[in-house]
Formats: C-alpha cells, sequence, structure tokens
C-alpha cells in the first residue's frame, strides 16, 4: 500500500467511507467550514456559547450587527463532523440576514441547506441554532443595556 | 489508501484465498452428507482442525467452528453458565472487554446471572487485585480478553487462570485481538475456552473457532444438527474453515518478525505524532500492548472529525472500537481508564498491518499533524 498510485493529499470527493454517511455538501462545510474564528470585543454586538463539553458538542458564535442586521458572524465548534458542518452552514444562512430573519432560521432549514444529514447526526443542527438564539439575545441585552 | 485499522478487519491473504477457492467450485459438498462428495468436505474441514490445533497446542476434538467472534463468546458464556448453573451463578469479567462479551454478560444477568466488572487501572490492565477479591465460591465462569481491541493492552491472562482456577471456575480468553499478533500457546495461557477470530488474521469474515479444553462442560446454544460435537448446529463453512487453517498458519509462522517489523513501525508512528503535534496522550503506552495498535487520544478534538479528516486523505483509521462507532458515548474502555470523556471523544485507534509500510507511517504522521492542526483552528475548546 505504500506506493499509492492515487495522490494521498487528494482531499474532497473520494467514493469512499464518509460519502456513505455524509453527502457532498455536508462534506464540504465540513472540509472548507465558512465564517471560522472569533470577533475581537469592539467588534461583537452579541456573543453565544452552547453545549456542554462533557457530553461532546460544544460552540461558539460570534455576531456584529448594524441596522438591525448580521453583517459579520463568526463560530468555533468542538464536535464531529456533523456539528462543524451545520455550525458552518448557520453562519452562511445567517449573514446578512436581518436580526428577524436570522431569529426564524430551523435546524430543519440547516438539514434542508445541507441536503441532509444522518439521522443520528440530526441533533447536532440544533447547536449552531441555539448559539445564534443565545447570541442575538445577548444582542438586545447589549442594546437595552443603560 | 493507507488502511491502518487491522483490528476491525484484515484483508484476505492471497494464499489463503488461494486454498478456498476449491470448496467453492469443485468440492462444496455437505461435510455431513453420508457419500464420497461430502467426504471430500469432511476431509476437508477435519484437516483445518488439526492444523489449527497444531498451531496452538490442543488436540483437534479440543477446537469448534462457528460464525464469529462474537459467537464464540456468545457459546462459551452463555455455554458455560448453563453448564455449571448448580454450581452457582455468579460471573467475572472486566469493564473493557468487547460487547460480545459485555452484552453477553448483561442479557445474562437479566436471565437472573450475577456478573461481577473487574475495573482496570489507569494503563488499562485489568485489576487483579481486585478481581481476586471479586471472586466467589459460587463464581462459575471468569471471562477476560488477552489483548484489547482499542489499546491494544495486553491483559495478565495467565495470572488469571491460575486465580480463577484456584476458586473451582472455568475461565475463557477472547483471543480475537491477540490470535497471530502475539504467541498464543495455549498450554501457556492456561485458559479452558479461548476465542478465535479469522478475518483478524488476514483470513476470512464469518468464521471463527473456539477451543474447548477437554472435560469443561459446555451446553449448545444454537440447536439443530449434532456438526461440532453437538455444541454448534449448522453446516459448517467448509471454504472459511479451510483459509482460516491457513491463515492461522501463516500468521503463527511469521508471528515474531511481523510483530518486531510492526513494533518498529508503531514506535516511528508514535515518536513522531508526539514530536509533531502537541497536547496528545498515548493510552496504555507504558504497559506491553500487541505490537500494531496504538490508541491516541488529542485534546480539543473530536475524533470522528479527525477520522474524517484523515479518511478524505485516504487513510483509514477508526475512532474506538468499530462497532461503537455510530454511538455517541465515548468508549467504554477509555472511560474505564479514567480519561475524561472529552478526552475520551478525541482519540482514534491506529492498528498497523502487514501491508503497512514506513512511507505510510510518515504519511500519517503529516496528516495528523495537519489535520489536528485544522481542527484545532476550528475548535471551541481552544484559545
Amino acid at each position: 500500500m505504500g506506493n499509492n498510485s492515487d495522490d494521498p493529499n487528494h482531499e474532497p470527493g473520494a467514493q469512499q467511507g464518509p460519502v456513505l454517511f455524509y453527502n457532498e455538501v455536508v462534506i464540504d462545510h465540513f472540509m472548507n467550514p465558512r465564517n471560522v474564528g472569533e470577533l475581537t470585543e469592539a467588534e461583537t454586538d452579541g456573543f453565544g456559547l452552547v453545549g456542554d463539553p462533557a457530553c461532546g458538542d460544544h460552540m461558539k458564535l460570534w455576531i456584529a450587527v448594524r441596522d438591525r442586521r448580521i453583517f459579520r458572524i463568526a463560530f468555533k465548534s468542538f464536535g464531529c463532523p456533523g456539528a462543524i458542518a451545520t455550525s458552518s452552514m448557520l453562519t452562511a444562512l445567517a449573514e446578512n440576514r436581518t436580526i428577524d430573519e436570522a431569529r426564524l432560521i430551523t435546524d430543519d432549514n440547516v438539514i434542508e441547506a445541507l441536503g441532509g444529514i444522518p439521522e443520528k447526526k440530526r441533533h447536532c443542527s440544533l447547536l449552531g441554532v441555539k448559539a445564534l438564539q443565545a447570541a442575538i439575545d445577548d444582542w438586545e441585552k447589549r442594546r437595552t443595556r443603560p | 489508501m493507507i488502511y491502518l485499522d487491522h483490528n476491525a478487519s484484515t484483508p484476505v491473504d492471497a494464499r489463503v484465498f488461494e486454498v478456498m477457492v476449491p470448496f467453492f467450485k469443485e468440492s462444496w459438498g455437505n461435510p455431513s452428507s453420508p457419500y464420497r462428495f461430502g467426504n471430500q468436505a469432511r476431509a476437508a474441514v477435519e484437516r483445518a482442525r488439526r492444523r489449527i490445533a497444531d498451531c496452538i497446542g490442543c488436540q483437534p476434538d479440543e477446537l469448534l467452528f462457528c460464525s464469529s467472534g462474537t459467537e464464540s463468546d456468545n457459546l462459551a458464556l452463555r455455554g458455560a453458565v448453563r453448564a455449571l448453573r448448580h454450581k452457582g451463578n455468579h460471573i467475572v469479567t472486566s469493564v473493557i472487554e468487547h460487547h460480545a462479551v459485555l452484552h453477553t454478560c448483561q442479557a445474562l444477568e437479566n436471565e437472573g446471572f450475577q456478573v461481577t466488572y473487574v475495573p482496570v487501572t489507569s494503563d488499562g490492565v485489568v485489576d487483579v487485585e481486585s478481581l481476586v477479591g471479586s471472586l466467589r465460591d459460587d463464581t462459575t465462569v471468569v471471562s477476560i480478553m488477552h489483548a484489547n481491541n482499542e489499546t491494544g493492552v495486553v491483559q495478565p491472562v495467565e495470572e488469571i487462570a491460575a486465580l480463577a482456577h484456584k476458586r473451582g471456575a472455568v475461565f475463557h480468553i477472547d483471543a480475537v485481538q491477540s490470535a497471530g499478533k502475539l504467541s498464543c500457546q495455549l498450554g501457556k495461557l492456561g485458559a479452558d475456552l479461548v476465542t478465535f477470530s479469522a478475518h483478524k488474521l488476514y483470513g476470512p469474515k464469518g468464521t471463527a473457532a473456539l477451543h474447548v479444553r477437554r472435560g469443561t462442560p459446555l451446553a449448545s446454544v444454537m440447536t439443530g444438527g449434532a456438526q461440532e460435537f453437538g455444541l454448534r448446529a449448522g453446516t459448517e463453512n467448509v471454504a472459511g474453515i479451510v483459509g482460516f487453517a491457513e491463515a492461522m498458519m501463516l500468521a503463527f509462522e511469521m508471528v515474531e518478525s511481523e510483530g518486531r517489523r510492526l513494533q518498529t513501525l508503531r514506535d516511528l508512528l508514535e515518536r513522531g505524532v508526539m514530536s509533531a503535534v502537541r497536547e496528545v496522550r498515548i493510552n496504555g503506552a507504558k504497559v506491553p500492548r500487541v505490537p500494531n495498535t496504538s490508541s491516541l487520544s488529542f485534546q480539543g478534538i473530536d475524533g470522528e472529525s479527525l477520522a474524517l479528516g484523515l479518511d478524505m486523505r485516504g487513510i483509514c483509521v477508526s475512532t474506538g472500537s468499530a462497532c461503537s462507532t455510530g454511538e455517541t458515548e465515548p468508549s467504554h474502555v477509555l472511560l474505564a481508564m479514567g480519561l475524561s470523556p472529552r478526552d475520551a471523544q478525541g482519540t482514534v485507534r491506529v492498528s498497523l498491518g502487514r501491508e503497512t509500510c514506513e512511507a505510510d507511517v510518515d504519511t500519517t504522521v503529516r496528516a495528523l499533524m495537519e489535520v489536528v492542526a485544522r481542527l484545532r483552528q476550528i475548535s471551541s475548546m481552544r484559545g
């Protein structure tokens, strides 16, 4: 097996293993997650932290809001490929949305946008939605703060 | 593809496949049939039985064939506890056994048997003192694995055999992960029942064996025909059994040279990972392990994500044991060794095999370094 004729560093699209479990969109969001990173304290208008590190998934999400619109969003996630891909897709869906639109994003929207996710990974998609709700709650709290 | 999951399964050796073919194409008869065509199959099964018995050091009539390591474990446990029910109903096993043993013990608890699950040390070795304390007058069966499938840690089975026998209990060893990796001479192991599986030693899937030392009480679990000394009904998997014997012979012939080669490669892998990646732990590193297995826990990332990242580069490794993939609970073996759920979650098992070469190890170390770094950049548990 040492002489690989095919390049072992060739990344996506391999017709093996994971494709049976995750579709190509999910794999893409896992391999190239959108909006990974953090916002600085000065840039942040809302911050959400969800998950129980002891049992697995964990996510941090930052939003910057201007005229009630999310113009920047960033996240970091600890978890399985499903958690990373759904976190990434959630930020892609929420970016450039108004706060009211973002509030309406559901876990089903995230799964649909990914073209489906294995049944036992469905719960992962709640992580991003909860983190976004927490960040929006935080934004509202900060606004009303005297 | 770089396949580094030999504890899950191994490829069928070409020589093994070769000897199996005639039993699909020409001598495909039923070994129990009363004519010469059936006798050809019967003779092949009995010859295979003798060859394996010679390898492991027992009499041919102390070996019966069945379909899987799981079935063999089931027959050993269920068969022995039922045959010995008049003497007691207590079983002793360990918390790190394969699910084939653990879930069988749990099922037996539901049938009224009592089971003690002995803990392990932080290195993943069965705590012998605690095992001694758990043995009772009504203990009929003790079942301990020879090598753990996730960590490769070798268990003190010789010592446990003597302790179990002193208390009059039957001793079963699940040797699925050690056969072909360590010398498994039955005289040395001292067990009454020993489970072997063909596909972990470059034989076919669907074939396994249970060694039953003469005089060991055992009731049948599968009912039907009188095959396999009346202990395992069902037409023999002739081609599989023939292939199993060939695989066992080959594995035992090269056990020492291949063991040294794999140990060298594993050392290379572990040294490479330790120098390239921070905050990584090798589980069971301080105690004897089978030479091909490495259990690596990376802080701040998830093992399934790491395995998928490696898979996308054509490298196959597993997270914990193959059977628990898909379950969300972290490995029971790693938790029993005292790892936090989060560290257990960040673990992959790398198990090398005959086709693994040095270049594969180098590629894997580089890939591990890069994928771990990428996942740590994404991880909310860092920085």
